[in-house]
């Protein structure tokens, strides 16, 4: 594959997987992360830096910048030789080249919608459903710890095909939040299969 | 690289986007290839080796030498921008000093032993 790495790479003792937690401003991403990361979410100015430098340089300074772009990751240690890292996306369009580098070798991604604002995460969804091969669930958070909402109706919405599982999380809990990651890693699975398409396309 | 165009009418000293362009030799490409979750250890720590490295490079050497962390680790506990932090632990790695595990871009990350092992251990979680 890659030829030309001149990495010095060895037999792997300990793995890491990625999933990508995405969604519109203020749905719960750093929240989720929260809830069941080992460390405090990282929160990057750098990457906001950076992110600004390649894609807007006119945004540096802009206040909203450092609220939307600021970007989070997490991480869990599955097993001794298992770490797991969730990275947060930055919400907004413009920096859509952070989020192929993020996706970029993720084993699968939860796109977080909050039925009250549903639009803003619809340019996730979007990005998740056409222009990238990472499988993906979509979460609605329930932040009132009701959903209210038919999942039918959000589905239709989203205009979502019924091959994307669509269920509901609290953001805050632990065990809803592994619930949602195990959808996700399940719906992955479904994708696996030996030489798949999706398997070479995902690590493109 | 022509980046450097808008440096135009501004020192080293004030622009903040001169910084890591002389830190890795203007040199931004071929440093994709390591994902922001790979993980990075070192095969021993050299001091004198150390010694001999710009700051950043020294403290991503060191951080990499304590513990095995992920390139965005790396980048966010050091301080140094994800690309520039790449550039260096690329440079670090091709002189043997550094070592990055798995993921590489042929290991698939649908791999279904793997997936299967992610969903054992959130399990624990449930
Ligand atoms: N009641 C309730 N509040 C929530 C829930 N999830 C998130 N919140 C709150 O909603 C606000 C936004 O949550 P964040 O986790 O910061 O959202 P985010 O997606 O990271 O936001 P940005 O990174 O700014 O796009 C915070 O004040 C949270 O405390 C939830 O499930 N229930
Ligand atoms: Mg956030």
């Amino acid at each position: 594959m890659a030829s030309g790495s001149t990495l010095n790479r060895r037999p792997a003792r300990r793995t890491s997987v990625k999933l990508v937690i995405a969604g519109g401003f203020g749905v719960g991403k750093t929240t989720f992360v929260s809830a069941i990361s080992e460390i405090p979410p990282v929160n990057t100015d750098n990457w906001m830096t950076e992110a600004s430098r390649t894609v807007d340089p006119l945004a540096v300074g802009d206040a909203k910048t450092t609220t939307t772009v600021a970007m989070d990751f997490g991480r869990i240690t599955l097993a001794q030789d298992l770490v797991l890292y969730l990275f947060g996306t930055p919400g907004q369009a413009r920096f859509w080249p952070m989020w192929d580098d993020l996706s970029r070798g993720a084993s699968g991604a939860v796109v977080l919608v909050d039925t009250r604002r549903l639009a803003i995460s619809f340019p996730a969804v979007n990005y998740f459903d056409a222009d990238s091969d990472v499988p993906f669930v979509v979460a609605v958070n329930l932040f009132d710890g009701q959903q209210t909402h038919p999942l039918e109706e959000v589905r239709d919405a989203l205009r979502l095909s019924g091959e994307v599982p669509l269920i509901t999380c609290d953001a805050r809990d632990r065990r809803s939040v592994a619930g949602a990651l195990t959808a996700a890693v399940s719906h992955s699975l479904r994708h696996s299969g030996a030489g798949g398409r999706h398997g070479a396309l995902a690590a493109r | 690289m022509s980046g450097n165009g808008q440096l135009r009418g501004r020192t080293a000293a004030t622009n903040p986007w001169v910084r890591p362009y002389v830190l890795t030799s203007g040199r931004t490409r071929g440093a994709g290839e390591l994902l922001v979750h790979a993980l990075v250890s070192a095969p021993g720590y050299d001091p004198q080796f150390a010694a001999t490295l710009l700051p950043e490079a020294r403290a991503l050497y060191e951080r990499a030498c304590t513990s095995t962390e992920s390139v965005a680790e790396l980048s966010a506990h050091c301080g140094i921008p994800l690309g520039v932090t790449r550039v260096l632990l690329s440079d670090l790695c091709s002189a043997g000093r550094l070592l990055v595990d798995a993921p590489t871009a042929a290991a698939s990350p649908l791999d279904r032993n793997l997936l299967e092992r992610v969903l054992d251990g959130l399990r624990q979680y449930a």
